[in-house]
């Protein structure tokens, strides 16, 4: 399948500020499930740096702007081939060792809740493989907290979500990563985009999921929110341990704070 | 040079030039205070320093009525003031301690010492101290520091900034103090010329420490235009506003062919020092001295913000 | 003092060789004079400005160390062995370092268990798969060091991130230079002093590729308010580089730059002292000002390099401390010169039974912990301490390493009384850069209390200066 993709966000500012830098992880790296056709990122009078791969694979850029006097856009464009590969990231060429990601953040320390939801979810599996117990891990997920906007905020952390009872793709990723953890799986948080999915059902276009590490598959996607792997409708821009370390753009205003953020996102599927 | 360590040698002196103007203030307040109470009375007298300072309000919200006590404490030792004496100093004191090791030995001696002492003074039962006390250590304190800076600090970049600061900040402070005197001070119009004008004028020479400078340079007559002139146009009298921006130039022309290249600060101090030198007195009176005064702090301000951009952002291009 | 402490100056046979050049110069020392001298050694050390703690003590910035005037002496040939395995060391240790964050060779053999490394918090997964120039991840090792007897060194512990305390190495030989020349005349004690210069050295051979020119080098302190401020401004002094916070650099495009006077100035080499999670916000901390946003995406592209390497931390972590010779045998192929101190893991169920049954014998200390401080020392302790210990171990016995209570030698040290021994333990600076580099020296701290073995400066610690007899 072609994707195309439009990304506006927009800053816009009061009062002018000293300056903004980001760190971008905004172009997709290049795997089996996706080839690039053509992709660009222009933060117009910024300077841009080169892109590089982290050891994680993701292509990363600085950009930076001096003296803002109202508005700063980052626009992403681009076109993308994907395939299916029914959520196994295969072709990526990364360093990072599997086991690295078996830590915690803040944002994906599990409560009791998430480690009840984890015993009960596991304990009428057996001797079930690492891949069935994760599949389990994303319905039991998916089931414990309905995709709700608004319900939660950017700073939200697993044990809040649980306790909330609600959340988005974000706090779905968080709570599936305390959960693998908990099974015993090195887990990341991925962020990409998704085009809308045949059956109509809710999304964000900005998306978010899980990658679980299964011995003998690699790192395999999980999308509790639509308690799905990421097919050919899915874009993957990068991973970290959590939504902030994975974040698209991670970033600081020097000198001022910025007063709005306007952000579209436009994913298509072209005819072919 | 780091730009920060450039703005902490630059904002240090400026500290040191105005506690010591602040050490002036106190002398000139203290002396018109010994004056009989004419017309709008002592109060006004002590009023208009704390303006010229621009901290009246901080005064009265913190101390209420004008007691001559108060307002000696509050421009000497209150750490709330920043332009106490013992705010300035500690200020100079912690910005030479950041760049410690761009001074030499004897400078940082001097600073450090002159901290010390005041430490000493404050914890000194308040009563015991005399406001000539005071003003004598702060003067004699700024004096030693400034020559172990120029007795000891190589010629380089720092010493430079160094000279910027004071320049900048004497020239601010000499139009604020004559701006008190001449449009502040006096109760009205009908005075000028009178005793209590005379009295006033003498006091702010005698704060200045150039008393007797005037009176050679001048034959001892006391006049506004002459005054005026003296502090403002004479090139002889280091506090004059002509002598601070003939600092300021020589200063910025060093670090123009120091680093091979002219900024905007350099335009700037040139045409400042155009119009000073070219001035003569009745011009300024026909302006107005007030108005004059005004206009000169607000463009050594903007001179200052210049040179702020330029040099102490980093940031320039 | 027991006999079972190796004294340093005196054994068995009288007076040992290093020490015989001072021989005559305690022994007439009139009290007065001493105590004039040891007056003027504190009036130098305030003119200095020296009055910071070393290795994270904390406390008062503005207290003095002890400066203790009799001299820690090494023989020519005792050093030689040092020299050998302390280098050995650090290379091994960058070995280690530039593996974990490669293949992790070490791993896969199965001689360190992958999530003693991998799990560790000081394993930066956001340099993994980063080779850093040269390959070089800690560039001043820091290795501390207690001696049992006359042949017989234990490592104690390694510092790969920016141990501190080495202005006192040079100001210690500085100030005794001045208080006693004829003692550097009668002895041949080999200089220290030109630790800045091969610093320096160090730093600029790994300089980042893209560099082209003489690296501009600096140090970034976390400001004057650290406790360690005056060592930062001491050696960029000595090395002629700027000292530099946050606040002075910024990053656009794809370098670092220096904000100066003369307007942006691109920087090659930090020498940084601030930890890993302040360096950048836009990496790690996110409400971290000390740091310079943007830093690690110009440091992972190559645009500048970061002493000690982000991620460093991993390899003085003290659960992998005891992994360290088997660095040396799988990496070098050799066998470790220095040994390290035998050390129980609570972390292994049956390690941690012998160290509750053997409390009162042990030192038990934090894992992540420094500056003795939340340890016990089970002989110096009373029953209720352990007591009070071992329920605190009990929560989470994982967080904790035991060892033995080591013997540690003893030096001469002017007490009130004259001279009496006291124990001391060393840390060595190793530079590694393209050569790696020794100073004969190093800093000795001394535990003026009679009997005490704790040496930290807030725990009644002092300070020695650390000879080395230079080969004939």
């Amino acid at each position: 399948m072609i994707l195309t993709v439009l990304h506006k966000t927009r800053y816009e500012f009061a009062t002018p500020v000293g300056g903004i830098i980001q760190s971008l992880r905004l172009t997709p790296a290049r795997c089996e499930g996706q080839k690039i056709v053509n992709w660009s990122v222009d933060v117009p009078g910024a300077v841009i740096g080169e892109l590089f791969s982290d050891g994680a694979g993701d292509h990363i850029q600085t950009v930076s702007l001096r003296n803002l006097t109202s508005t700063v856009e980052v626009n992403v464009s681009g076109k993308v081939e994907t395939r299916d590969t029914a959520g196994v990231l295969r072709g990526h060429r990364e360093r990072v060792p599997p086991r690295a990601y078996m830590r915690n953040t803040p944002r994906t320390e599990p409560n009791r809740a998430i480690r009840e939801l984890v015993e009960d979810t596991l304990a009428v599996m057996g001797t079930a493989s690492a891949l069935d117990r994760a599949h389990a891990l994303a319905s039991a997920v998916h089931k414990a907290l309905p995709y709700t906007p608004g319900a939660t905020h950017a700073h939200t952390t697993a044990a809040e979500a649980m306790n909330e009872g609600l959340g988005v793709c974000q706090d779905h990723t968080h709570v599936m990563i305390a959960c693998a953890h908990l099974a015993g799986l090195p887990a990341r948080y991925v962020s990409g985009y998704l085009n809308a999915t045949e059956d109509g059902s809710p999304h964000e276009a900005s998306h978010a999921w899980a990658e679980i590490y299964i011995d003998g598959l690699g790192w395999v996607g999980f999308d509790a929110s639509n308690e799905s792997c990421p097919n050919d409708h899915y874009i993957r821009l990068g991973s970290g341990l959590d939504a902030q370390d994975a974040a698209p753009i991670r970033g600081l205003v020097l000198g001022g704070a910025e007063e709005s953020l306007d952000v579209t996102v436009v994913i298509e599927a072209q005819q072919q | 040079m780091l730009s920060r360590t450039a703005a902490n040698l630059y904002w240090m002196t400026r500290y040191l030039e105005r506690s010591e103007t602040t050490a002036r203030l106190l002398d000139l307040g203290f002396r018109n205070a010994l004056l009989p109470n004419t017309g709008g009375g002592f109060r006004n007298e002590w009023s208009a320093i704390l303006q010229s300072k621009g901290t009246l309000q901080n005064f009265t919200e913190k101390y209420g009525d004008l007691k001559q006590r108060n307002v000696e404490s509050f421009l000497f030792f209150d750490m709330d003031n920043p332009s106490s004496v013992a705010s300035c100093i500690t200020s100079a004191r912690e910005n030479a301690r950041i760049v410690r090791t761009a001074l030499t030995t004897q400078v940082w001696d001097a600073i450090n010492t002159s901290f010390q002492e005041l430490k000493e003074l404050m914890r000194r039962e308040r009563s015991s101290l005399e406001v000539p006390e005071l003003t004598d250590w702060s003067l004699r304190t700024a004096a030693q520091i400034r020559g172990a800076i120029e007795a000891t600090q190589l010629r380089n970049d720092g010493y430079r900034f160094m000279n910027l600061g004071y320049a900048v900040e004497r020239a601010d402070n000499t139009a604020r103090l004559l701006d008190v005197k001449y449009y502040v001070l006096l109760p009205s119009v009908a005075y000028v010329g009178s005793g209590l004008d005379n009295y006033q004028w003498t006091t702010l020479l005698r704060a200045l420490s150039a008393h007797r400078a005037y009176n050679w340079a001048y034959g001892g007559e006391l006049s506004a235009a002459q005054i005026a002139h003296f502090l403002i146009l004479n090139p002889k009298f280091p506090r004059s506003l002509l002598s601070c921006s003939l600092e300021v130039n020589e200063h910025l022309d060093h670090l123009a062919r120091m680093y091979d290249r002219a900024t905007p600060a350099q335009e700037a101090a040139r045409k400042l020092l155009g119009e000073l030198a070219e001035a003569q007195i009745e011009d300024v009176f026909d302006e107005g001295l007030h108005e004059f005064l005004s206009r000169m702090i607000s463009e050594n301000a903007g001179l200052g913000q210049c040179i702020q951009d330029q040099y102490l952002t980093g940031e320039a291009r | 003092m027991s006999e079972a402490y190796f004294n340093e100056m005196y054994d068995g046979n009288g007076l040992r060789p290093p020490y015989q050049g001072l021989e005559g110069w305690y022994q007439d020392m009139p009290t007065e004079f001493r105590a004039f001298k040891q007056a003027e050694a504190e009036d130098l050390f305030r003119r200095f400005g020296i009055t910071f703690a070393v290795y994270g003590d904390g406390g008062d910035p503005d207290r003095l160390i002890p400066f203790d005037m009799f001299p820690r002496v090494f023989a020519a040939d005792e050093w030689r062995r040092l020299e050998r395995g302390i280098k050995q060391r650090a290379r091994a240790l960058n070995a280690f370092l530039s593996d974990v964050y490669d293949r992790g060779e070490i791993i896969r053999a199965g001689r360190i268990p992958a999530d003693l490394v991998y799990r560790n918090e000081a394993y930066e997964i956001a340099v993994a798969g980063f080779r850093p120039p040269l390959g070089i991840f800690s560039h001043i090792v820091g290795i501390d060091l207690v001696r049992t007897g006359a042949d017989q060194f234990y490592v104690l512990e390694d510092n790969c991130r920016t141990p501190s305390g080495v202005s006192y190495m040079l100001e210690n030989r500085e100030v005794m230079m001045r208080m006693f020349p004829h003692l550097f005349q009668e002895n041949r004690v080999a200089p220290v002093d030109n630790y800045a210069r091969l610093l320096k050295r160090t730093l600029a051979s790994v300089a980042p590729a893209k560099c082209d020119r003489d690296p501009n080098i600096v140090i970034l302190t976390p400001g004057h308010y650290n406790s360690a401020y005056y060592e930062h401004s001491f050696l960029a002094d000595l090395m002629g580089v700027e000292l530099v916070e946050g606040q002075d650099l910024f990053v656009e495009g794809d370098f670092c730059w220096m904000r100066t006077t003369q307007g942006p100035r691109k920087v090659d080499v930090i020498y940084r002292r601030i930890d890993d999670a302040f360096l950048d916000p836009l990496c790690f901390r996110p409400d971290s000002s000390l740091g310079v946003p943007g830093l690690m995406n110009v440091y992972r592209s190559g645009g500048v390099t970061i002493c000690s390497a982000p991620g460093a931390g991993v390899a003085d972590d003290k659960a992998i401390y005891t992994f360290v010779p088997e660095m040396v045998r799988f990496y070098l192929g050799e066998a470790p010169i220095l040994e390290n101190v035998p050390t129980w893991q609570c972390a292994k169920p049956d390690e941690y039974k012998y160290v509750q049954e053997h409390l009162a014998e042990l030192v038990v200390k934090e894992v992540h912990g420094s500056g003795g401080y939340g340890m016990l020392v089970g002989p110096k302790a009373d029953k209720a301490t352990i007591e009070t210990f071992a329920a605190k171990l009990a929560e989470n016995p994982g967080n904790y390493i035991a060892q033995p209570t080591l013997a540690l030698s003893t030096c001469p040290t002017f007490v009130e009384e004259g001279i009496a021994p006291r124990h001391v333990d060393l840390r060595p600076y190793c530079l590694v850069g393209r050569d790696v580099e020794l100073v004969p020296g190093g800093l000795t701290r001394v535990a003026l209390t009679e009997g005490s073995l704790v040496v930290n400066s807030s725990q009644g610690g002092g300070v020695k200066d650390t000879w080395v007899i230079a080969e004939e």
